[in-house]
């Protein structure tokens, strides 16, 4: 066991060291990460390892072990070919389980005149597509994965790490964002086939900017459209599920969400088509206070 | 790189030594304390020292996550005493929550995970009954398992809270039935220390005993630099409140059959640690410390376990001393047919 190759990001409030066996992933997060600034003297609050499962597969059919400060002990593990959803997947599993300086919401979030839409709901929901489409469309994009509620101003914090696309949302994009923007194309992952995709550049340059959560919305995709009202003790049990940190926070992370959910409006809103949620979208947005 | 665990042992035993550190070694040291589960242990220590504002903040977080999780510990311990509040014998709170409870130093930023208590065996089928009736369940419902613990072990199959989602180990002893060491359990429980909440934690001396039978005659040495930071701890806070501390700890060892165990602990963390040591007893080397040594270090500064080999021995040894080499081969055996990993 030798030196591993290494790497530094900063996403947002979070900087990471990524350590791998191999060069190859890092030289793929250092491409598609090359925007961002570095950490501020070089500290950071995670390492996330990316190591061969057992010695020999290194190189032999390498597989890579998601490890880290913080880990789960039945991770599978990936393809070297995979290497960058490995190494993006450390570093939310970092988060997800280490994270203490804000509420992890599982939630996408963009921004428009210093306010914060927030969309949350299970995997295939849209949420995540809906962001990138938004953020090509005149809003700020935040994040895709994690929303980071503040335990004391209640504001969002942006997380954009970069846009992790899925199957069919991985051509809908191309329509729209430069070919430079995304990153190696990953077929037949646990996850489908995935590409990641840098957020705008706005995103990148403000990612140390919060905004107040002015909406919060339950997407729901491939449903006739319709909004729908929901009661606030069944948004505050969703979020608790949504939260990957709510019960390691304690206290702390009941009055945040107490305060997210007395005062932000919610909706649950199906849609069939990006234009159609954004119309939505934009109608509810011009009748909030 | 750092190749070994050795940057957290300085930390922790001089914490102004941090202060000289650059943030690559920051982001290695709590790599490691991290991996090491002493992060906690570590932010304390260094709390009022210059420290880098990031690494600050990493153990900011650290030392809220384990108030949180003291808070968790003690009102588990409580939950468990309501349960068995008809049981006429006495539980004695074990590790960590006992450290807590009885507000140790050695508990203050430890990491706790499963509630341990001690009780009389012959109370454990009402301890049993009365914590399956106040909602924990069996964890491992099977058949093979649970006759293995019950014959040989010195605790009760784990038991898992179904809304809380918590473990309780209900042990009789403090070592399983199998290992070399029988410690005098009556003699524990018949010196355990009243709280005022109407639990017990076992009396000093038995209290670090137990830390090091768990330590040095039962597993893998996995998490051994916590547990010996532990030992290190309880030594230093015992010692200072009673001069005749030292005397009881060995009468007691020797009453446990544990003269060895806690003769290698007083070595290790007095060489690790630098704990102050009975001034009566002869500096000694002995040349099988190293291994040990070497085994306790095996963390490099990505926080990888490194010393594969080193690391392995300690595993079967840890086989070795928990059975009879028959009765090793005969669970083994079985654990391999059942297709699982041979865990315990």
């Amino acid at each position: 066991m030798g030196e591993m190759h290494q790497i530094l990001l900063k996403i947002g409030p979070a900087a990471f060291r990524i350590a791998s066996t191999w060069r190859e992933p890092l030289d793929q997060l250092a491409a598609l990460y090359n925007a961002y600034p570095a950490p501020a003297d070089q500290s950071v609050d995670f390492t996330v390892r990316l190591e061969p499962e057992k010695p020999w597969r290194r190189f032999i059919r390498p597989s890579v072990h998601i490890g880290g400060d913080f880990w789960l002990p039945d991770a599978a593990p990936l393809p070297l070919k995979q290497g960058l959803l490995a190494a993006e997947m450390g570093m939310n599993l970092q988060m997800a389980l280490g994270w203490r300086r804000h509420l992890l919401l599982h939630a996408s979030s963009v921004e428009k005149d210093g306010k914060a839409l927030v969309m949350t709901g299970l995997s295939g929901s849209g949420k995540s597509t809906l962001s990138a489409m938004l953020a090509e469309r005149g809003w700020r994009f935040m994040g895709d994965e994690f929303a980071l509620l503040s335990l004391d101003s209640g504001q969002i914090s942006p997380f954009p790490r970069l846009i992790s696309l899925k199957n069919e949302a991985i051509g809908a994009m191309q329509k729209v964002a430069a070919e430079t923007r995304f990153g190696p194309e990953m077929k037949t992952t646990p996850k489908g086939d995935i590409r990641h995709l840098v957020p705008p550049k706005a995103a990148v340059e403000r990612m140390d900017a919060p905004a107040r959560p002015a909406l919060l919305l339950f997407p729901r995709f491939g449903h006739a459209p319709e909004l729908r009202e929901m009661g606030k003790s069944e948004v505050f049990v969703r979020l608790t599920q949504a939260s990957t940190n709510y019960v390691a926070l304690g206290e702390a992370g009941f009055h945040a969400l107490t305060r997210f959910v007395d005062q932000v409006p919610v909706k649950a809103m199906d849609y069939q088509s990006t234009d159609q949620a954004e119309q939505m979208i934009g109608e509810l947005w011009s009748r909030l206070p | 790189m750092m190749r070994d665990a050795r940057l957290l042992i300085k930390a922790l035993r001089d914490p102004s030594s941090v202060e000289t550190l650059d943030s690559g070694q920051w982001t290695e040291l709590i790599s490691i304390a991290r991996a090491e589960s002493l992060i906690g242990s570590l932010a304390h220590r260094v709390r009022d020292m210059t420290v880098p504002d990031r690494a600050r903040a990493v153990l900011q977080d650290a030392i809220e996550a384990h108030d949180l999780a003291r808070q968790q510990a003690l009102w588990e311990a409580d939950c468990a005493r309501r349960a068995l509040a008809d049981c006429s014998g006495k539980i004695v709170l074990m590790k960590g929550t006992a450290y807590v409870a009885a507000n140790l130093a050695a508990g203050v930023g430890r990491s706790i995970g499963d509630l341990d208590i001690m009780v009389p065996r012959e109370d454990l089928p009402v301890v049993e009954a009365a914590l399956l009736d106040a909602g924990w369940e069996w964890v491992k419902p099977d058949p093979y398992d649970d006759q293995y613990y019950r014959e040989h072990m010195h605790e009760l199959p784990p038991l898992i809270h179904r809304e809380r989602d918590r473990m309780i180990d209900v042990h009789h002893t403090i070592l399983p039935l199998t290992a070399g060491p029988r410690p005098d359990a009556d003699a524990i429980l018949n010196d355990a220390v009243r709280l005022e909440n109407g639990l017990y934690v076992m009396a000093p001396a038995d209290m670090v005993l137990h830390s090091i039978a768990h330590l040095f005659a039962d597993g893998d040495l996995a998490g051994g630099l916590r547990n010996l930071w532990d030992i290190n701890l309880l030594l230093g806070h015992f010692s200072a409140e009673n001069k005749n501390f030292w005397a009881e700890l060995h009468r007691r060892a020797q009453i446990h059959g544990l003269c060895a165990e806690l003769a290698r602990a007083l070595r290790l963390s007095n060489r690790l640690y630098g704990t102050p040591l009975d001034e009566s007893r002869p500096d000694e080397t002995i040349v099988s410390d190293s291994f040990y040594v070497r085994r306790l270090l095996a963390r490099d500064g990505y926080g990888r376990e490194t010393r594969k080999f080193t690391r392995f021995a300690f595993y079967v040894r840890s086989h070795w001393l928990r059975m009879p080499p028959l009765m090793l081969a005969r669970h083994l055996w079985t654990k391999w047919r059942k297709g699982g990993k041979p865990s315990n």
